[in-house]
């Protein structure tokens, strides 16, 4: 399956995963509670350099990135257009850029066997509460696997559903998708009790 | 065990699939997607533990870099966005739901359409109104107005909720672990 991983090496993907989280975390707590318009500009101004940094190629990722927050950014334009307070608005929209586009450079860069890797240190005290790192990658690796299978055996069931309807797929599929989904779980269950159980 | 896990793995997919498969649409014309649709199914056909965990599942594997959100959206970044506290409240949302079908004795279809408003309405609200308030810089009954925007797709989904966990009901009837 397609991660959100750019399919290119960068300087930051060198940095290890933990490195990366806990300098998000560090400037993402710094960030929020900021409200002045100068020190917002500066943060997406330093932002939009760490990603100009690495190439215009994954400048050009990361504004794709940003893509799915046009619709908020129109609220806000409008809205604060209405009660004619546009620098407020501006520092808003700037500081929900900002801060978006810090977490996404996280996950550009990281792959994903590096994250989940890191999961499974931190998760290995929670062992001693019942639930052994094993069940949680197993988890993970089902999850990945079984995405695009139960993608494809939908997608199936959409094209069937052309074939016999001038009309297009509607709810109607989705009671099909979880019984594929259920009938996938038990045989999935019964082949790892088959080789061991968990 | 191994049934409690698979279920909840594959239940975690089938809110992706939900979300991504692009000719599902619920209403013609109208771009309503069947994630929250699929939040909620966890809680009613699962039963409000697994449901959670299956949510908490999804969301996990979505803040560790996979695209499985509705529109292909994922990442970090996602938790940093407008719509961060409708993804937190997403595992409560499907634990009420489930809770509702479990602990009460009411038909399963009218049981899994309360507990999806409920969870999928009443609670997801209350954690996705605060979230907008804060990134987008409102006060709590302006997001409530823009957050309105979801509602009337989501009065849809609750309805589909109900009448989808009764079908199930009705063709497998073992399947429904939340009555089980």
């Amino acid at each position: 399956m397609l991660t959100l991983t750019v399919p290119f090496e960068t300087a930051l993907h060198r940095i290890p995963a933990g490195v990366k989280l806990a300098a998000l975390a560090a400037a993402t707590l710094i960030l929020v509670p900021q409200s002045g318009l100068p020190v917002l500009i500066a943060a997406a101004v330093m932002t939009a350099a760490i990603y100009l940094s690495q190439g215009p190629r994954f400048a050009f990722y990361g504004l794709k990135m940003l893509r799915p927050l046009w619709p908020f950014l129109l609220i806000l334009t409008g809205w604060h257009a209405w009660t004619g307070d546009i620098p407020r608005g501006a520092g808003i929209g700037l500081k929900m850029l900002t801060a978006v586009a810090l977490a996404n450079l996280v996950t550009m860069t990281t792959r994903l066997d590096d994250m989940i890797a890191l999961v499974e240190r931190l998760a290995a005290p929670l062992a001693k509460l019942g639930l052994p790192p094993r069940i949680l990658a197993v988890a993970i690796a089902l999850v990945i696997r079984f995405t695009p299978v139960l993608m494809d055996k939908t997608g199936q069931l959409v094209q069937a559903w052309r074939a016999r309807s001038h009309r297009r797929a509607n709810w109607r599929l989705v009671l099909p998708a979880t019984l594929m989904a259920l009938d996938d779980a038990d045989h999935v269950a019964e082949a790892l009790r088959a080789r061991g159980g968990l | 065990m191994e049934r409690n896990v698979t279920h909840i793995a594959l239940f975690a997919a089938l809110i992706a699939v939900l979300g991504l498969v692009p000719q599902i649409t619920l209403l013609s014309g109208v771009p309503i997607t069947a994630q929250s649709l699929g939040v909620m199914l966890c809680g009613t056909v699962l039963g409000s533990k697994r449901g959670a965990l299956a949510v908490v599942l999804f969301l996990f594997l979505v803040a560790l870099g996979l695209p499985l959100l509705s529109g292909g959206r994922g990442g970090l970044g996602v938790f940093a966005g407008p719509s961060v506290g409708f993804l937190i409240g997403f595992p409560v949302a499907a634990f009420v739901a489930g809770f509702v079908v479990e602990r009460t004795t009411l038909s399963v279809g009218f049981a899994a359409s309360c507990g999806a408003v409920l969870g999928g309405i009443a609670v997801l609200y209350a954690f996705g109104i605060p979230g907008m308030a804060l990134v987008l810089g409102k006060t709590m009954p302006e997001a409530a107005n823009l957050a309105a925007a979801y509602l009337p797709g989501d009065v849809i989904k609750t309805v589909l909720a109900g009448v989808i966990t009764q079908s199930l009901a009705q063709v497998r009837p073992s399947a429904l672990l939340s009555r089980s």
